[in-house]
């Protein structure tokens, strides 16, 4: 996948948009909806019955490995498990401390956000998030740094750490080549339980919310994914607080991105405004320096013009005097000779 | 002086010195190569949970912020007139310009695919990225230190004309140089502001830019002070300057250190205040966020300032050292002690002593390069045939 120079100064140009996408919705009453028709898939998790069937469809359809614990085996509900670049989709059990109320499983992926974190964040722009839903991601570009998996607020992404050469970042498609083929995500086909819903994302809210008003006391009054974080392709449904389950509860409807790259706006500031500003210090420096070697030099002149003043003066004092002396001298000395004359004479 | 300038160093090879930095480096080399051949599980304790470790929380995000120095210390005396500070000017420089390169060295050791480092620049552009900004502005300001370090690199190959030339970019690159520091120093900071649900709200901050940029600050000019204490008693000899003009820019650089501090200081408790966080400084975590803030913010400025007023060199020193481990610390804190403070006991990452290894050998590689780089260069000294040039 070479790409042209225009190409990269085109994607460059993009970027510079998209740097400047939160500034243009803050003037502007715009807003995306998202693409509209796209898919999701709902998880009903008072439906789930912990069977772990769908951890074996995601395997078959992905050509990974089969989960080294087989379905009924129930000691892999005794620590929390996360997805792996071996496994895109795990369950885990909640229970509450008593015991008292039967488990609760929930089934961990890629939830397909509608404003991906973890595109955004990217360096080399590896994911992509489609008309469709699924965020695709395009290990040709990928350079290794993770900060996808950083920046995923479910845990959901992984790495395959024990590969040298080219390893990737790896998670749920969605099933996305199975979506094109006009088939259900492998997950959905396999659930026995029908705990696993695959359809439009706006049909499955409405499902969801159907699902809450005829069964108020199964669910607590909450589409998990409609709007976390600016919402999902995945949501959940359940009859205990989503907190419970391992999750944020109660986070901003705002997207991840909204809030996590806003400080980039101030990057083209600093690009602009700090080569003039910088500059005008150093001009004040240099300026300053500058008056301050005039002044120290007015003032050595005016010193020295003080200093000759002063020492023609002294000059001319001392001449004056030099020649008061002189007269003084003479004078006495005529006086002294007119007196020895006059002492003669009288002799 | 330029004279002694190549004695150090050369008492033969084998000197306790090269002996304890060659094992170091001899061991990094094989851990790093078992990393290249069998993938990052094998020397690394990193997981899906804590895809970062010790490898960017300090080759990377601590390493940026203790090479600083450069361009703290170059802005002061090339574009705020702070003339008395030339002295130390080059050690600051090289010290970035090693510094940054380790950066990118230790950067090479985690990323995946090390070899498609270019690749944002050369084949699929992420602009959206805060990484896409920091790989930028850390590309273009080793490049820039780079140049900068020339001067000593000519003068001591006699290519005037060269070094002339270079000596005629100083301001521009000086400007330069700090535009992209405040942009890449703080775009660190800024790359954890997509993880809210993650990182501890203590640490957790939307100034959180504004904070590495000043921290880095602090580091820069702590560990110029650091590199001094060290360099003027390993190149003494050297050194033209006087004892006391030593202690006097140590003076003045702790006292920068102080003011830095008591800022970053105020930036700290803003945000705890603006986000009102105050209440979790009662549990364990707002504990530990106390030893990071008062051990090493609080009580370093207050001795800085103490060594600024009764000129106590080694007071300064002390504050100097505490500085640096408090962004370090910070930097830790961020990048994987109080990033994940929710996820059970047993997922939590503690680093391989692989991982400690390869750092070790980072810093142990940094300061044999210096060490060769002053000992032959005009770092410590003027070269006696450019004397009013830098």
């Amino acid at each position: 996948m070479s790409m042209s120079r225009r190409g990269f100064l085109g994607s460059l140009a993009a970027g510079a948009g998209a740097l400047s996408a939160g500034a243009a919705d803050a003037t502007t009453t715009e807003h995306f909806e998202g693409y509209p028709g796209r898919y999701g898939l709902l998880h009903d998790t008072t439906l789930c019955v912990g069977c772990r069937s769908c951890e074996v469809a995601c395997a078959e359809v992905n050509a990974l490995p089969k989960p080294p614990q087989p379905i009924g085996d129930l000691d892999v509900f005794d620590e929390v498990r996360r997805t792996s670049a071996t496994a895109f989709t795990v369950v885990n059990q909640y229970r509450d401390g008593d015991g008292v109320e039967p488990p609760v499983y929930r089934k961990l992926q890629c939830m397909h956000c509608n404003e991906p974190c973890c595109a955004t964040v990217c360096l080399v722009h590896a994911f992509t998030k489609t008309p469709e839903g699924p965020i695709l991601y395009d290990p040709e570009v990928c350079i290794g740094c993770r900060y996808c998996i950083m920046a995923c607020p479910y845990y959901a992404l992984a790495y395959e750490y024990d590969n040298p050469i080219d390893p990737r970042v790896m998670r749920c498609t969605m099933c996305y080549p199975r979506i094109k083929e006009g088939l259900n995500p492998g997950c959905a086909d396999a659930c026995p339980a029908g705990a696993i819903t695959f359809g439009r994302r706006e049909d499955l809210i409405e499902v969801a919310r159907d699902r809450i008003r005829k069964f108020p006391d199964r669910y607590i009054n909450h589409v998990f994914g409609e709007y976390e974080f600016g919402g999902t392709s995945w949501l959940m449904l359940a009859g205990i607080p989503f907190r419970e389950l391992d999750l944020h509860e109660g986070v901003t409807h705002e997207s991840l991105p909204a809030i996590g790259t806003s400080y980039l706006s101030v990057v083209p500031l600093i690009v602009t405004i700090y080569p003039g500003l910088l500059a005008g210090f150093y001009a004040f420096t240099k300026r300053k320096d500058k008056l301050a070697k005039a002044e120290l030099e007015a003032a050595l002149a005016e010193a020295r013009a003080r200093g000759e003043e002063e020492m023609k003066a002294k000059l001319s004092q001392a001449a004056e005097r030099a020649t008061k002396d002189k007269e003084r001298a003479v004078q006495t000395a005529v006086t002294k000779a007119l007196a020895e004359k006059a002492e003669g004479g009288q002799s | 002086m330029s004279g002694a300038a190549s004695d150090s160093g050369h008492n033969g090879i084998f000197t306790p010195f090269n002996l304890i930095a060659g094992v170091i480096l001899l061991g990094g080399a094989i851990i790093l190569s078992i990393r290249f051949t069998t993938g990052l599980a094998a020397t690394t304790n990193l997981s899906n949970t804590n895809p970062w470790g010790l490898w960017i929380g300090f080759d990377v995000m601590a390493g940026v912020a203790l090479a600083a120095g450069g361009f703290v210390i170059s802005s002061a005396v090339f574009l705020f007139g702070m003339k008395e500070y030339q002295p130390v000017v080059r050690p600051a420089l090289l010290t970035g310009f090693l510094g940054y390169s380790l950066v990118v060295i230790g950067l090479l050791a985690d990323l995946g695919r090390p070899w498609r480092l270019p690749y944002p620049f050369i084949k699929q552009a992420g602009p959206t990225s805060p990484l896409f900004e920091v790989s930028l502005c850390v590309a273009l300001y080793l490049t820039v230190l780079f140049i900068e370090t020339t001067p000593a690199i000519f003068e001591w190959l006699g290519l005037k004309w060269w070094r002339r030339l270079v000596g005629q970019l100083t301001v521009v690159l000086t400007i330069f140089g700090l535009m992209l520091s405040t942009m890449h120093q703080s775009t660190l900071g800024a790359m954890f502001m997509v993880t809210p649900t993650k990182l501890h709200p203590l640490w957790y901050s939307s100034q959180i830019p504004v904070q590495f940029f000043i921290s880095a600050i602090a580091a820069g000019i702590s560990m110029i002070i650091i590199e001094g204490w060290v360099s003027h008693r390993a190149f003494h000899h050297q050194v033209q300057i006087t004892d006391d003009e030593f202690r006097d820019i140590n003076y003045g650089l702790a006292k920068g250190g102080a003011v830095v501090l008591a800022t970053y200081l105020a930036v700290k408790l803003v945000a705890l205040s603006i986000e009102n966080e105050w209440r979790l400084l009662g549990t364990g975590w707002g504990a530990w966020y106390l030893v990071e803030l008062i051990g090493c913010v609080v009580v370093p400025c207050i001795l800085f300032a103490v060594a600024h007023r009764e000129r106590r060199l080694g007071l300064a020193r002390v504050a100097a050292a505490l500085t640096v481990i408090g962004v370090v610390l910070n930097r830790f804190n961020v990048s994987f002690i109080a990033f994940n403070y929710q996820v059970p006991h047993e997922m939590r990452y503690t680093p391989a002593w692989t991982e400690v290894w390869v750092t070790v050998s980072l810093i142990t590689l940094g300061v044999v390069v210096f060490r060769w780089f002053a000992s032959r260069m005009p770092i410590m000294y003027d070269h006696p045939d450019y004397p009013a040039l830098h």
